[in-house]
């Protein structure tokens, strides 16, 4: 196995248990932290993946900004959490994990058939210039409707979380 | 050179794992970073698929999934907060009304 | 034994970070008593003086006396989180300096060697990816403190650093459309052909200095942490080692801010006339001579930082969010659009 094949099943190994922790903890702000964890593991998967810019781009917009806005309102709303819903919660869980795991053996029957790596990759593969420059001429479109979107998010979010005016 | 089903198979896990925190807790905040984690999950094959064809297509597909998740991210918590100034709760299980 | 640790092996890249943060905390613990010192004679007093002559002594003073003070957790806290605040808060300010070049070619030894860590393409988005794990550190400790002044302090802290996390990576930008490189080392050696950034973009060094000052929680906008206001903020709670921690990541967070002014305003490590003259000498004493130049370029920025603090008095906390998103963000995007404008035009 090559170093990056050991580095990557280590940091499977990081990013599973931490999806475990948010998951499973009963404490809302462990299981923010433990997303917090899992993100910064998928960004180092970008970075294996030889897309430099993506694992930059998740670190400090997903990690280092949604996150912190999770992590306030996790302090503010629910510090202690509530766990897994009760009793009945018992047989959810079962039932879930059952089908999640059907769903994975679904998953597993269709990788024989997988895409096929080309192993050779272009110049810049993963860097700024190729994303900007994808960005700005065939993605222009969803480019412009992402910003629209944002606005309107923002708009959304603004609006929503105002106060209540006292009549 | 990591292979493309070695990429599958951690992303499938995270996303059943995703799956399963979606449908069993309670607490809304939970259910919400159990849905951001599906979405990473989702966006892991995007970037390993890219790798794999050699294009960067997935990539930008992986940057819009990003720009979409902070947008409801954000939408979703303020929900979140106006749902709480009412009920004064996160349990989704006391948010039922709509319930038959 | 020295090619390993010269060479380009991971045992070398380990000896260049053990080199690094080396430097990097003895510069960290002598700021405690430059501070001090600097602040004394702008008050028109000494500094401290009994440590040793001139007082040369005291951050080892400082750090026996933080060695010894008893460890207190308090009783409702979280412990855990508690504990991890300040190591996260300091291994984020560390981490940072691995894409920061010391100068443009070392030659150690008879041999070549890469003054910086690790040479990424991303370059300046790991210092901005990493300094945004830095939230972290402060957020957790004031939630996890269980204390009012904490918590308040940590989300007022926290929110500062995310508003002007925008306008320093904003102003940057105008910078990366000139020079067309991500890295550092490209942005420095790209200001040795043409003029110093400072001078090129003047609006977007006002905007990284200011961003740069509310990054870091230092005066004027250190409102979330200063004693008449809320206590001690963020590590209210927070005794001894653990206190030193957090003291330590705020320096390295000077130190890095002032590197990255220097590094992408102020030319980094070239000077007009030095350059000059170091062109018949060997590369390795050019090097060198570089490196002492980035080294006293930062000083200077570091000496800003202090000037500042005791100069100029506080922002109230409404005030400094105002600027950032109402002044600092509005005019980093002008920066963008107009830099924009003069490179279709020709001009940059």
């Amino acid at each position: 196995m090559s170093a990056r094949e050991l580095v990557f099943w280590a940091d499977a190994i990081v990013a599973v248990m931490s999806a475990g922790v948010v998951v499973l903890h009963r404490n809302a702000v462990v299981c923010a932290l433990a997303l917090v964890m899992n993100l910064c593991s998928i960004a180092v998967f970008f970075l294996l993946l030889d897309a430099a810019f993506l694992f930059a781009v998740q670190v400090i917009l997903y990690a280092g900004a949604i996150m912190v806005l999770f992590l306030f309102v996790v302090m503010l709303l629910d510090p202690e959490g509530q766990g897994l819903a009760g009793r009945v919660g018992r047989i959810q869980l079962t039932l879930t994990v059952a089908g999640a795991s059907l769903l994975l053996v679904g998953m597993a029957r269709a990788l024989p058939s997988a895409v096929a790596d080309t192993g050779i990759l272009p110049e810049g593969f993963g860097g700024v210039a190729g994303v900007g420059r994808l960005l700005f001429t065939d993605y222009l479109f969803p480019f412009e409707l992402a910003s629209i979107l944002l606005l309107v998010a923002m708009i959304g979010a603004i609006h929503m979380g105002k106060k209540e005016v006292e009549r | 050179m990591i292979p493309f089903s070695s990429v599958l198979i951690v992303s499938a896990v995270l996303f059943a794992m995703g799956l399963v925190g979606v449908l069993t807790r309670r607490s809304a905040l939970v259910i919400f970073m159990s849905v951001e984690l599906m979405l990473n999950a989702a966006t892991l094959v995007f970037v390993g698929a890219s790798r794999a064809l050699g294009t960067m297509d997935g990539q930008l597909f992986a940057f819009f999934v990003m720009t979409v998740a902070a947008a409801e991210a954000a939408v979703g918590l303020a929900i979140v907060i106006a749902l709480f100034r009412r009920r004064r709760t996160t349990d989704m299980d006391h948010v039922s009304l709509l319930k038959w | 034994m020295i090619d390993l640790l010269l060479g380009a092996g991971p045992l070398a890249a380990l000896f260049k970070v053990a080199v690094v943060l080396g430097v990097l905390m003895t510069v960290v613990g002598n700021m405690v008593l430059v501070e001090r010192k600097v602040a004394g004679w702008m008050q028109d007093r000494v500094g401290p003086n009994r440590a040793g002559p001139w007082g040369l002594l005291q951050p080892l003073a400082d750090g026996i006396k933080f060695i010894f003070k008893e460890e207190i957790v308090p009783q409702a806290a979280n412990k855990a989180i508690y504990i991890m605040a300040p190591i996260l808060a300091l291994t984020a300010a560390l981490t940072t300096f691995a894409v920061v070049p010391f100068s443009d070619r070392l030659v150690v030894l008879g041999r070549e060697v890469a003054p910086i860590i690790a040479d990424l393409d991303i370059g300046i988005l790991w210092i901005f990816a990493v300094a945004s794990l830095g939230v972290y550190g402060i957020v957790l400790a004031g939630w996890s403190s269980n204390s009012k002044y904490a918590m308040m302090g940590g989300l007022r802290s926290s929110a500062q650093m995310i508003s002007y996390e925008l306008s320093m990576s904003l102003s940057v930008v105008g910078i990366l459309m000139v020079t067309g490189s991500l890295r550092l080392a490209d942005i420095a050696g790209h200001q040795a052909d043409t003029v110093w950034n400072i001078v090129a973009q003047p609006i977007g060094f006002l905007v990284f200095m200011t961003a740069a000052f509310a990054e870091t929680n230092r005066l004027p906008f250190d409102l979330a942490e200063a004693e008449p206001e809320l206590v001690a903020g963020y590590h209210t709670e927070y005794s001894s080692m653990k206190f030193l921690l957090f003291y330590m990541a705020e320096y390295a967070h000077i130190i890095l801010a002032s590197s990255l002014m220097v590094l992408l305003f102020c030319g980094g490590w070239h000077l007009p006339f030095v350059d000059g003259m170091l062109a018949t000498t060997s590369p390795g004493f050019a090097g060198l001579i570089h490196l002492g130049i980035f080294c006293l370029k930062v000083s200077f920025f570091l000496f800003l930082y202090i000037w500042v603090r005791w100069t100029l008095p506080r922002f109230r906390y409404d005030q400094l969010m105002r600027l950032g998103w109402k002044v600092m963000l509005p005019l980093a995007l002008l920066n963008v659009a107009w830099t924009a404008a003069l490179i279709l035009w020709g001009i940059a």
